[in-house]
């Protein structure tokens, strides 16, 4: 790659596979139709503000600490989710035991249930008069109606993206490399970090990213759970929604926007590290 | 290997798609008009809905559809101002008609005074629901900042009902302090504090303090007391009227440029008119409404009513004056959350 | 490009070989355990709930919820959006990724951001940017209306949002997968003299059905449980414009809790359903994908 890129610039590397501008071409009108035309929209409209009313709407202190709220958390919850979700893919795809394609089948569960039964049944569990929180309620932790509600809500909508990147990869780990690192006298653990786990990494980030920009967004099963109070547990889209309410069209659309910039920023940022070290550790092509 | 075989699935998969697409009915009837409403109305609209289509059909012989959508009342406002073809609006704030008729024009800016009673075919006011047996013995306001209290209410920024409670709180503080509204002002502070979650709506306030069991004390609306009382658990919950409330008044109006350009303008102005009828107040009494003609109410729907003093929302200059000053961006319920607190 | 590892081959019996490509037995039994216990904790305790609330008062209550009119309609409807979006969907998951895997151009990063975008962007703000799109207050919107064409507040407006909401499913599911794959089959393919067509009916194709399955019931689930966009956009007529999730909000909050968790609970069995099958495909085709998997 690096070594033709000095020739000279090029869009694409030469390829006898056909149907590029096809394939391209349907991505590119899709995805403006869909996605980059609703969105420009919306930039439109916060645009009308100017610069300093744009500022003033979108980092006044309260904007700020609910963006802080819902980055904070999302992270949290993404890291949860990537440590758990590695772990469960790892059992899914290399053990064997009872009710595992129960379990295999179940964890896409988030995707489908809506975000709002999430959040009741949560909360359900996690009040103090729940089935969870009445056993930590006497240990004097509280989940429901904190911000680490929030974190339970976030990881619940955000495990399927970790584990769901994850594991197609993992199926396709040779597993002549690891009795290859084997023979060359390392041990499971150093198999396991130096070999594996670098080649994971493409995929585990993506699925972090991916929880993580889900986790910031997410409204629906959040505001049962949160407590929702200023300061404390209000998260970005709660306070784009007040602003809603009170019909403050260009406030909500200055935070909308904020929160869009800082999330595509991010899915960028990792992106970019993945397709790096797709090419630097990365399976296949 | 099996690629027609994927390739037929896919086949399928669509047709199946496209089944689902032409099995959607078009079953209209000869009017349909479509009532947008705020959340605690459900039940009564759902009575009174039959018993109007009931009456235009013997008067008329038309039959008539009334579509409902229920949800918070500033959503809802905003729906209508985006384009939902309401018929007839009835929200929770004068302020969520006002903001319908300011950015669409299609409702005049007079509409209160085109119906009886400020618009408000029905009134409610702000009372406590408190656990059985009272066990915090919560009488008035005043017990509600005490130390070992917990209050639930919802959000004022998201929920109409919200802001009746607020405003009732200020009303009660105002009048025990003479007038002074930097008393009424801490008070509500204070009251606040005793608040630990802020749901988006009424309903979501009613299940965290019945089915999740927090909080000692519901500000809600009297209606709503009454039908979580009913629905929820008769005996596991009691009322209180405190001494001081406020007069809420949900009011209604005609979607004029809606129904107009739906033909539908007749039915729907019935519809309202209908309200006020006996039979309309009947049913307002039965589903704990306040009626505007309790002459026309059953005697023990009526007698479930305390006495309380009312404030009016003229007492804060009205919605127009009240709305901007306690609820807007950097207002009052802001001022009184902030950081550190 | 051996790819012989499947889950068919992780199940066989252990040999000498495992010891060197496995983990102890006690790392096993714990991973397995941490594994397991967070799954009951944040996927099989709140589906339970759901079910043990949907049931609190038998199946007859059960039943009669589902048969409701207006959740009747809301059924429906739910169906016919993800009818809609999903093909729609598919459709463009498989080009986008085409277009993704098999090639490499400037700015395919930024292109891939671009397609995960509307996974980060919240429902909320999902739901807002069609209603500034088509609202009254916009140019679009009663520009279509005085045609007849109702956007929001109608069947158009929810598949808008769902398709928004979806989008990058089938195409996230199968980019990864098709990088996996690599080009070479396609250019033996070629080589032999097949049409692009061809290649990607008998080589491609085959490769990534499962993928490609799997992207469509993830993508279908999401759609029919998407709430908070769908919630903007809709309008909540009873009867009329209220998907599912949106009828489930809407029971629970006139306290008709088993009705809530009755429509809930379908939902859920809706992708237990469609997942158990896809397991069912798998189990049935096995020694198909092991072989797709091997060329």
């Amino acid at each position: 790659m690096a070594s033709r890129s000095h020739t000279r610039w090029r869009f694409r590397q030469p390829s006898v596979i056909p149907g590029f501008g096809l394939a391209l071409g349907v991505t590119l009108t899709w995805l403006v139709l869909i996605v980059l035309i609703p969105i420009s929209g919306l930039f439109w409209r916060s645009s009308g503000l100017g610069w300093s009313n744009f500022i003033a709407l979108a980092f006044d202190e309260r904007t700020l600490n609910a963006l802080a709220i819902s980055f904070g958390t999302a992270t949290i919850a993404a890291i949860v989710n990537l440590v758990f979700g590695v772990v469960l893919a790892w059992v899914l795809v290399r053990y064997r035991f009872p009710g595992k394609r129960v379990i295999d089948a179940m964890v896409d569960l988030p995707f489908a249930l809506p975000t709002a039964v999430a959040g009741i049944a949560l909360t359900t569990l996690y009040a103090p008069n729940g089935w969870i929180g009445s056993l930590l309620d006497p240990l004097g932790i509280k989940i429901a109606f904190t911000p680490a509600g929030i974190v339970v809500a976030l990881v619940f909508v955000g495990l399927p993206f970790v584990v769901r990147t994850v594991q197609p990869v993992m199926e396709e780990i040779d597993r002549e490399v690891e009795e290859a690192a084997a023979t060359l006298g390392a041990n499971r653990f150093q198999t396991i970090t130096r070999v594996l786990l670098p080649g994971l990494l493409p995929a585990g980030l993506t699925g972090f990213a991916l929880a993580f920009a889900r986790g910031v967004g997410e409204y629906g099963s959040v505001i049962f759970i949160a407590g929702n109070l200023p300061y404390v547990s209000e998260i970005a889209p709660l306070l784009i929604v007040i602003r809603l309410e009170e019909f403050n069209y260009p406030a909500a659309t200055a935070i909308a926007a904020v929160m869009l910039i800082l999330s595509f920023t991010m899915l960028l940022v990792i992106n970019m590290i993945q397709a790096w070290s797709r090419r630097r550790y990365g399976y296949g092509s | 290997m099996s690629s027609n075989g994927f390739a037929g699935m896919l086949k399928l998969a669509l047709v199946v798609g496209s089944l689902q697409l032409g099995s959607i009915g078009l079953a209209h009837a000869d009017t349909t008009i479509l009532n947008v409403s705020y959340d605690p109305t459900r039940e009564f609209y759902k009575d009174f809905n039959a018993a109007f289509a009931e009456k235009w059909k013997a008067d008329t012989g038309e039959t008539v559809t009334i579509q409902t959508s229920h949800g918070g009342s500033g959503k809802q406002a905003r729906s209508v101002i985006d384009g939902l073809p309401a018929d007839v609006v009835t929200l929770a704030l004068e302020a969520d008609i006002d903001a319908i008729a300011a950015a669409t024009g299609k409702i005049p800016a007079d509409w209160k005074t085109r119906l009886e009673n400020n618009s408000s075919p029905y009134t409610s006011t702000i009372v406590f629901l408190v656990r059985k047996g009272n066990p915090k013995g919560i009488k008035d306001w005043g017990d509600l900042v005490r130390d070992d209290i917990q209050v639930i209410t919802p959000n004022p920024k998201t929920s109409g009902g919200a802001r009746w409670n607020f405003l009732a709180a200020w009303a009660w503080a105002r009048n025990a302090n003479n007038g002074d509204d930097a008393k009424a002002q801490e008070y509500v502070t204070e009251l606040f504090k005793h608040v630990p979650i802020l749901d988006t709506g009424a309903r979501g306030s009613t299940t965290t303090f019945v089915q999740r069991g927090l909080g000692d004390v519901l500000l809600a609306w009297e209606n709503e007391a009454y039908l979580a009382l009913e629905e929820l658990g008769p005996g596991d919950f009691e009322i209180v009227t405190p001494s001081v409330s406020i007069k809420a008044e949900p009011p209604v109006a005609l979607v004029d440029g809606n129904a107009d350009s739906k033909g539908t303008r007749k039915v729907a102005e019935a519809y309202l008119h209908y309200l006020y009828s006996d039979v309309g107040q009947k049913l307002v009494a039965k589903h704990y409404y306040r009626p505007f003609k309790p002459q026309a109410a059953a005697a023990e729907d009526l007698a479930r009513f305390a006495d309380v003093k009312l404030i009016t929302i003229d007492d804060f200059g009205g919605w127009k004056e009240a709305q901007p000053k306690f609820f807007a961006d950097g207002g009052i319920f802001d001022q009184i959350y902030k950081p550190g607190r | 490009m051996a790819h012989d590892i499947s889950s068919a081959s992780a199940a066989a019996p252990p040999s000498l070989v495992d010891a060197a490509t496995s983990e102890s037995r006690l790392a096993r039994a714990v991973l397995t355990a941490v594994a397991l216990g967070f799954v009951a904790l944040f996927l099989l305790l709140p589906l339970t709930t759901v079910f043990i609330e949907a049931f609190r008062k038998g199946a007859g209550e059960f039943l009669a919820a589902l048969a409701d009119p207006e959740t009747f309609s809301a059924i429906i409807l739910t169906l016919t959006v993800a009818g809609i979006a999903v093909p729609l969907n598919l459709a463009f998951g498989v080009a986008a990724a085409w277009a993704i895997a098999k090639f490499e151009f400037k700015g395919k990063a930024f292109l891939t951001t671009l397609i995960d975008l509307p996974f980060s962007v919240s429902p909320v703000i999902s739901g807002l940017v069609f209603v500034l799109l088509f609202g009254a207050n916009s140019a679009l919107g009663p520009l279509l209306q005085s045609y007849g064409l109702q956007i929001l507040f109608a069947v158009p407006g929810l598949v808008l949002a769902t398709v928004f909401v979806t989008f990058p499913f089938v195409a996230r599911e199968l980019i990864p997968l098709m990088q996996e794959q690599g080009t070479s089959d396609e250019e033996a393919a070629l080589s032999l003299g097949a049409t692009g067509w061809q290649t990607f009916w008998h080589v491609t194709l085959p490769n990534i059905k499962w993928g490609l399955l799997y992207g469509v019931l993830l993508c279908n689930a999401r759609a029919m449980g998407e709430f908070g966009a769908v919630s903007v956009v809709s309008g909540h007529i009873r009867g009329q414009t209220n998907t599912m999730p949106l009828q489930v909000e809407i029971l629970y909050n006139e306290y008709n809790f088993v009705a809530a968790f009755a429509v809930a609970a379908l939902l859920a069995l809706l992708a237990l359903v469609t997942l158990v099958l896809k397991t069912a495909l798998e189990l049935r085709y096995s020694d198909e994908i092991a072989a797709s998997r091997r060329h």
